[in-house]
């Protein structure tokens, strides 16, 4: 849809061609479940977005103590990025017809992010333990706040994966998983991208 | 590569394009309590809205009187009042105009006029819903934990929101800020569904600019909401956070009572960028699904095409993208640099433009209209006279040198409560007038109604006018009581009684207009399936009120644009989208293709 050439027509000429040219189709060429994973992760970006406004503009005030993070961060890193790999396997089995591609994959991709979530929470935990809490200084709430946010999006995530997952198992064919498959990827893919800019800036803060 | 896309869309089977599964309720829970048609998640948001609206409304009684004649009613003190202030806001802005015209106009039209099934994702439509709910019956229970609702003000500015001192500190903020959250939760699962619906389930025919103003405004204005509630909903977390776990998002150091508290360094500037740059943006929530149906109704009511509907369509998207950039003209008196408030004033003046253009494109639709005073009809034109007074007082105020004495004054209240109280309320009536026919089969009782408008309509201005009065002479906002002030001659406090009366008259309109409401349900006129002889699709299904799935079995192809009234060579005064050109009677009985008209005839 070019959306110029849309917003520009004049309704009240009647185009005779118009009613016989306009396709069954919305004004994207794609399912309605894609779209809205679009336009979901649009409102993701803001809310990210937002909060890392936020994050700099309290960096500027005085006491604000960055803190050491810690190295399970990197292996925690890893994890999310085999699952978005994971869940690229699969959405590529989706492609090639291969149903224990696709059942590889989405194991592996669930797994995976499984660990992250643990890891993150182990993060958590080992900050508490050496008193980084989130009362003490600023930054450290934004540490806990980002990070829960975007767990709690993964965990979001987790409940679509669920849904393919037993689909897969109740036996739906390759065809069938194909459109949830590739929405959870997106997905992932996305998350890992807003991981990757949080965590260059917990580094760079 | 449009040739590329033309392939692929001959290609595409009818199935593949989202033919929506259309889900069929077996039992009465899944028809009338958890259920995914949009035209009852409509009817549910609706009453909600209207019930805690009507808490709402009793709030304002309640302020009215403490202003009107201080010190005569012993049950509200200096505490209660603020809690009134704060939850009458938040439910009236919120929970009341944003669920209704979204959640409760948005479900019902969006699928309806599009000439869709339904919505796309009815699930988590249903969802939305419950969603909701949840945050009012939250928010509402707010009113009974210890302490009390919030008493913060409805815009919950820290650090004094979450400070000793302010009512409802103990849990009366807490749930409110969990109330909001809520609210954007379910809200994002029903803005996606309308954002969808309208970009990909339309019918055939209906091309973009073929859709009523109404589903434009609606649709815009979800999109501003996407975008602008994430500002609220990481605003209420962090608040939250500060309140529950100590943190100092917002939170400054400070010495309460003495002792310094355990914040420290936190900015409460930085709660009020967030809290405007989603309030902002709201106002326009508001607005343009108001804007949207207004023009559509004085369109039918006055038998006339839109005035420029190209323009209209532009001017909704403009007033759009423009309110992300007015938030700070809320802040003027938070201390800001200069440059900044200039920078704010000037887009403030800016968005004037495209919102001027829309009032008189409005008139220009009434002008050598057919007009047909309709309850609609007059509560359009209501708003019209309501919006611009209302607007011109906000371009007083845009200016950072005349906002400055006034923001603390009851012209800002005045302002406020007609740009987006009683304008975007008189559009709701006029909606409700307008759409009842087709949601019940009923009409409204029209004697019951000219009273309501009546009073309603002469009431707002009695209780408003006064107001901007009160504020020039320095009558303070906030105050739970004046008492002896130099400045304020006593006059004021007549005026003040005056007003209080008139606010209670107003309220008794509204008791009898949802009592015609609840009447007219049962006992009303029946209404035939187009009483307004109106041409968008809502008005052609083949059931009244339209059945599940909307347009029985085949979906409606669309034909022309929704404005299609008193057309040159015509018979009939209004043409449906649907007819099909070879079935408009033309004068002198003969049938042919409008299509083959000279474009001149449509103008």
């Amino acid at each position: 849809m070019n959306l110029f050439h849309e917003m520009t027509k004049k309704p009240w000429l009647v185009d005779p061609t118009e009613a016989s040219s306009v396709r069954e189709v919305g004004a994207f060429f794609l399912p309605a479940g894609k779209v809205g994973l679009r336009v979901f992760l649009v409102v993701v970006t803001v809310v990210f977005t937002l909060i890392t406004i936020a994050y700099a503009d309290r960096m500027l005030f005085a006491n604000w103590l960055p803190m050491q993070e810690p190295w399970v961060l990197w292996l925690n890193t890893a994890f999310l990025i085999a699952s978005s790999v994971a869940m690229q396997w699969a959405h590529n089995g989706t492609r090639q017809n291969n149903l224990n591609g696709v059942r590889d994959g989405l194991i592996w991709g669930g797994v995976l992010t499984f660990a992250f979530l643990t890891g993150q929470l182990y993060v958590w935990q080992q900050l508490v333990d050496l008193g980084y809490y989130a009362n003490t200084n600023t930054a450290n709430a934004f540490f806990y706040l980002l990070t829960a946010a975007h767990g709690l999006h993964m965990a979001g995530g987790l409940v679509a994966w669920w849904r393919s997952f037993a689909r897969m198992r109740r036996g739906a064919s390759v065809a069938d998983l194909r459109l949830s498959v590739e929405l959870c990827t997106t997905y992932w893919h996305y998350l890992l991208l807003i991981w990757l800019v949080l965590f260059a800036l917990f580094l760079v803060s | 590569m449009s040739n590329g896309m033309l392939e692929e869309t001959q290609v595409i089977p009818l199935a593949e394009v989202e033919e929506v599964d259309l889900y069929h309720a077996h039992h009465w829970i899944t028809k009338y309590v958890f259920c995914q048609d949009a035209k009852v998640i409509a009817i549910q948001y609706s009453a909600t809205a209207i019930l805690i609206g009507l808490v709402g409304l009793v709030l304002s009684w309640m302020m009215r009187l403490q202003l009107g004649f201080p010190e005569v009613f012993d049950f509200i003190d200096a505490e209660s009042y603020y809690q009134y202030v704060t939850m009458h806001g938040m439910i009236m802005v919120i929970y009341l105009l944003t669920a209704l015209f979204l959640g409760g106009f948005g479900n019902y039209l969006i699928p309806l006029m599009v000439g869709a099934r339904d919505m796309v994702f009815p699930y988590m439509n249903m969802l939305s819903y419950w969603v909701y709910l949840l945050a009012v019956i939250v928010l509402t229970v707010s009113f009974f934990v210890p302490g009390g609702a919030s008493g913060a003000g409805w815009t919950l500015y820290p650090p004094q929101a979450i400070s000793e001192g302010t009512p409802g500190i103990d849990g009366g903020i807490i749930l409110m800020l969990i109330s909001l959250v809520l609210f954007i939760i379910g809200f994002t699962m029903g803005g996606l569904n309308y954002v969808v619906t309208v970009l990909q389930a339309r019918a055939r025919g209906m091309t973009l600019m073929r859709m009523p103003l109404t589903v434009w405004g609606i649709f815009v204005a979800t999109i501003l909401a996407l975008l602008a509630f994430p500002a609220l909903f990481v605003a209420g977390v962090m608040m939250l956070l500060d309140r529950v776990l100590g943190t100092s998002f917002f939170m400054p150091e400070m010495i309460v009572q003495g002792e310094m508290t355990s914040h420290e360094n936190g900015s409460p500037l930085l709660f009020q960028h967030l809290f405007w740059f989603f309030g902002h943006p709201e106002v326009y929530i508001v607005a343009l699904p108001a804007f949207g149906v207004v023009s559509d109704i004085i369109s039918t009511h006055a038998r006339k095409n839109i005035f420029g509907y190209r323009m209209m369509v532009w001017a909704i998207v403009a007033i759009g993208g423009l309110s992300f950039i007015v938030w700070a003209h809320h802040m003027y008196v938070s201390g800001m640099n200069p440059y900044f408030g200039f920078f704010f004033a000037t887009t403030t003046l800016i968005i004037a433009v495209p919102t001027a253009l829309k009032v008189y494109n409005w008139v220009l639709t009434l002008w050598k209209g057919n007009i047909h005073l309709s309850i609609p009809m007059l509560f359009c034109v209501a708003f019209i006279l309501t919006f611009v007074n209302g607007g011109i007082t906000g371009l007083f105020l845009g200016n950072v040198i005349v906002d400055i004495p006034l923001s603390d004054t009851m012209f800002v209240v005045a302002h406020f409560h007609m740009v987006m109280g009683i304008a975007p309320i008189l559009v709701i009536y006029a909606a409700i007038y307008h759409w009842f026919p087709k949601m019940s089969g009923r009409m409204l009782h029209e004697g019951w109604g000219q009273f309501h408008f009546w009073v309603t309509f002469l009431g707002s201005y009695l209780i408003y006018f006064p107001m901007h009065y009160l504020g020039f002479i320095g009558v303070p906002r906030r105050y739970f009581e004046i008492g002896e002030t130099s400045f304020i001659p006593p006059s004021s406090v007549t005026l003040n009684e005056f007003i209080t009366v008139t606010v209670l008259i107003v309220g008794f309109a509204q008791v009898v207009f949802i009592a015609n409401i609840i009447i007219s349900i049962f006992k009303g006129k029946p209404a035939d399936s187009n009483p307004w002889n109106a041409t968008s699709l809502e008005w052609q299904t083949a059931e009244t009120p339209p059945g599940h799935g909307n347009f029985g079995d085949e979906l409606p192809v669309v034909y022309r644009w929704a404005y299609a009234y008193s057309m040159p060579g015509v018979e009939a005064d209004f043409v449906p989208q649907n007819l099909p050109p070879d079935q408009v009677r033309r004068t002198g009985s003969t049938t042919g293709p409008v299509a083959e008209d000279p474009p001149e005839l449509h103008q």
